[in-house]
């Protein structure tokens, strides 16, 4: 059971990113919403590669027969944060970009493109 | 060396290593950027020509990283269960081809449209890195690469988008948009991935697809994918994004948007035939592509007769096109399970579905390129301060004919020849679905007509006195567009045998698809 605990957390992260996405108006707590998807998933991935009482999977130095745990979700999950950087990095410059021109960050009044 | 092998990582790798270039280049010589962005996609372009026909006489290809064959054992030992390969059959180069034809052409016209703005060599930069990302998700093989490529055309587009945003507030905010709904979307196929990854331990399309078993994750997994990449295609539910971003981004940039949208369609093909196919329930899931299919063509096609913004009302139809490929492909999906009804009529549903991917990217592109030559002279999107430019835009005025003729299903252009494929298959399957899309099919003519006559018709006006034809660039860019739609549609049996044909026996027969990547495995 207690195993499970990660994935519990996995549920709370991507639910409360959800959450800020669907009920939050503002254009910076929208890209936090992003943000703590992307931990959920990213810590999915981690949890999916552990093995108990396993350590780092470097091969040169390991003792043989210790356990290893997976090394290619923590490659996926490295791959993965590297995207989400630029991911957040993109979001908040435009987000600046739309405070210079509407002088506001709430999702009500950034709304000229409608119909 | 054998370079002919190398094709498929030759075609993303020369505009991934020019993406790098431009911007030192643009550090000397401003002007020579766009040529060099040129220089690239025509060598791609090049060599997707040369691999489609390879892979239509030949078979599909696969191209393994660092290794001869997909299972190699090194000398030490050490034998991964499956590399990391390009995957490319016979739809994989059908997409290609759209990809490397759309980004050719976008760079051409954008070498006059694009030249008063500032950062002009970050604009090519991110042309590239966006033609480079949605050829990776056309050809790779391998699930997790797939999202990193969407990840790469997601980021490269939204910059794009919110080009112009320096200088005004609303491409900005559709940027914004379309970057939340990319990053959820990519995050979503990489939840996916980790579920795949944790019941079989692989990452392959194919390898997974031999294995897969269809279990409660599995539902789970398909329930994540299907939402997401309509949504990154723009079917109506989720396509709040499609007018913001299709009417803010530059002209050209609208053009190659459109097939960066079918590029997750086809992934969402790929996933539904090549990954499930019939382990899943397939009148079940049918029918949800179908209703979203429908629903997009209506809904899509109410919203754009409203609207007073040229480039909106065509992205609104875009939407409105997306749903004829859904239904055909869904009928397809729908009857697959079922070998009579699929020999009867289900294989021409998809074929009409599949070559009005290509069909749609023609002419929709030729369609926002008239759009973006309007804007060029006029400085103006909105259709009611328009209004007599058949005088002074002759070529234009030819262009927007052709495109709005194929787009709502006129013979002889291209739009007519897989809308018919669409309607006498899908009135076998269910005659209303096929009256509806005939209805959509008049509600985009009326909507047309208005833009013809509100745009080009008319008296002279005083304030377009200076309006002329725009650079021979941007007309042929057209041109060639025009071209291919009216060669299209002289000749569809020749396009439809030889080249949509097997992209859609390539998606149906998954043994053949799984067989190619894991081989004497």
């Amino acid at each position: 059971m207690i195993g499970n605990l990660p994935y519990v957390v996995v549920v709370i992260f991507i639910g409360l990113g959800i959450y800020t996405l669907m009920f939050k108006k503002n254009l910076i707590k929208i890209a936090i919403g992003v943000c703590l998807i992307e931990n959920g998933v990213n810590l999915f991935l981690i949890t999916l590669g552990y093995r108990k009482g396993a350590i780092a999977p470097i091969y040169t130095q390991a003792p043989s027969g210790q356990v290893m745990v997976l090394p290619t979700p923590q490659a996926l999950t490295l791959t993965s944060i590297v995207i989400g950087i630029a991911t957040t990095a993109l979001i908040l410059s435009v987000a600046m970009m739309i405070y210079k021109h509407y002088g506001t960050l709430d999702t009500d009044e950034v709304r000229r493109l409608r119909g | 060396m054998n370079l002919s092998n190398h094709i498929p990582i030759l075609i993303i790798a020369i505009p991934l290593l020019a993406a790098f270039l431009v911007p030192l280049i643009g550090r000397i010589n401003k002007k020579a950027t766009g040529i060099l962005t040129t220089f690239a996609l025509s060598v791609s372009l090049i060599l997707t020509i040369v691999l489609a026909v390879k892979i239509l006489t030949v078979g599909p290809q696969v191209y393994v990283f660092g290794a001869t064959s997909p299972s190699l054992t090194l000398p030490s030992g050490l034998k991964f269960p499956i590399r990391i390969m390009f995957q490319i059959d016979a739809m994989g180069i059908f997409m290609g081809l759209i990809t490397a034809v759309v980004s050719f052409l976008g760079a051409i016209y954008s070498l006059p449209f694009i030249k008063k703005y500032d950062g002009v060599d970050k604009y090519y930069s991110l042309l590239l890195l966006l033609t480079v990302g949605m050829f990776g998700m056309e050809f790779t093989g391998d699930i997790f690469n797939f999202f990193v490529f969407l990840e790469i055309a997601s980021i490269a587009s939204v910059a794009l988008i919110s080009f112009r945003g320096v200088d005004y507030g609303e491409p900005a905010e559709a940027g914004f948009k379309y970057m939340v709904v990319s990053s959820i979307s990519a995050l979503m196929v990489l939840f996916a991935v980790g579920i795949f990854y944790g019941q079989y331990d692989i990452l392959n399309f194919a390898a997974i697809a031999s294995v897969i078993k269809y279990s409660q994750l599995d539902k789970i997994a398909l329930g994540l994918l299907i939402p997401v990449l309509a949504m990154k295609a723009g079917a109506v539910p989720m396509h709040m994004w499609t007018p913001d971003a299709y009417s803010e981004a530059p002209a050209p940039i609208t053009m190659i948007l459109v097939a960066a949208s079918q590029a997750s369609l086809y992934a969402l093909f790929r996933v539904v035939f090549s990954l499930y196919n019939i382990s899943l329930n397939t009148l079940t899931v049918g029918w949800i592509i179908i209703i979203f299919g429908l629903l997009s063509m209506f809904i899509g096609v109410t919203m754009a007769i409203v609207q007073k913004d040229i480039k909106r009302l065509m992205a609104y139809h875009a939407v409105s096109q997306t749903g004829y490929m859904l239904l055909g492909v869904g009928v397809g999906l729908a009857v697959l399970a079922n070998p009579v009804a699929l020999q009867k009529y289900g294989i021409t549903a998809m074929e009409g579905g599949i070559f009005h991917i290509m069909n749609h990217a023609m002419y929709k592109g030729l369609l926002f390129l008239t759009a973006g030559a309007l804007f060029f002279r006029t400085g103006t999107r909105d259709l009611n301060k328009m209004g007599g430019l058949a005088h002074y835009m002759k070529y234009t005025t030819i262009f927007f004919i052709i495109g709005a003729a194929a787009i709502a299903g006129l013979p002889p252009f291209n739009g007519f020849a897989s809308k018919l494929l669409i309607y006498e298959s899908v009135y076998r399957f269910n005659p209303l679905l096929s009256i509806i899309a005939m209805v959509v099919s008049i509600l985009t003519l009326a909507s047309f007509v208005k833009v013809f006559h509100s745009a080009f018709l008319g008296p002279k006006l005083p304030q377009f006195k200076e309006v002329k034809e725009v650079p021979s660039s941007m007309v042929f860019a057209m041109a060639v567009l025009s071209c291919i739609i009216i060669f299209f549609g002289l000749f569809p049996d020749l396009i439809v045998k030889n080249l949509v044909h097997p992209a859609v026996m390539s998606l149906i027969e998954q043994l053949q698809y799984t067989g190619t990547a894991l081989g004497g495995m």
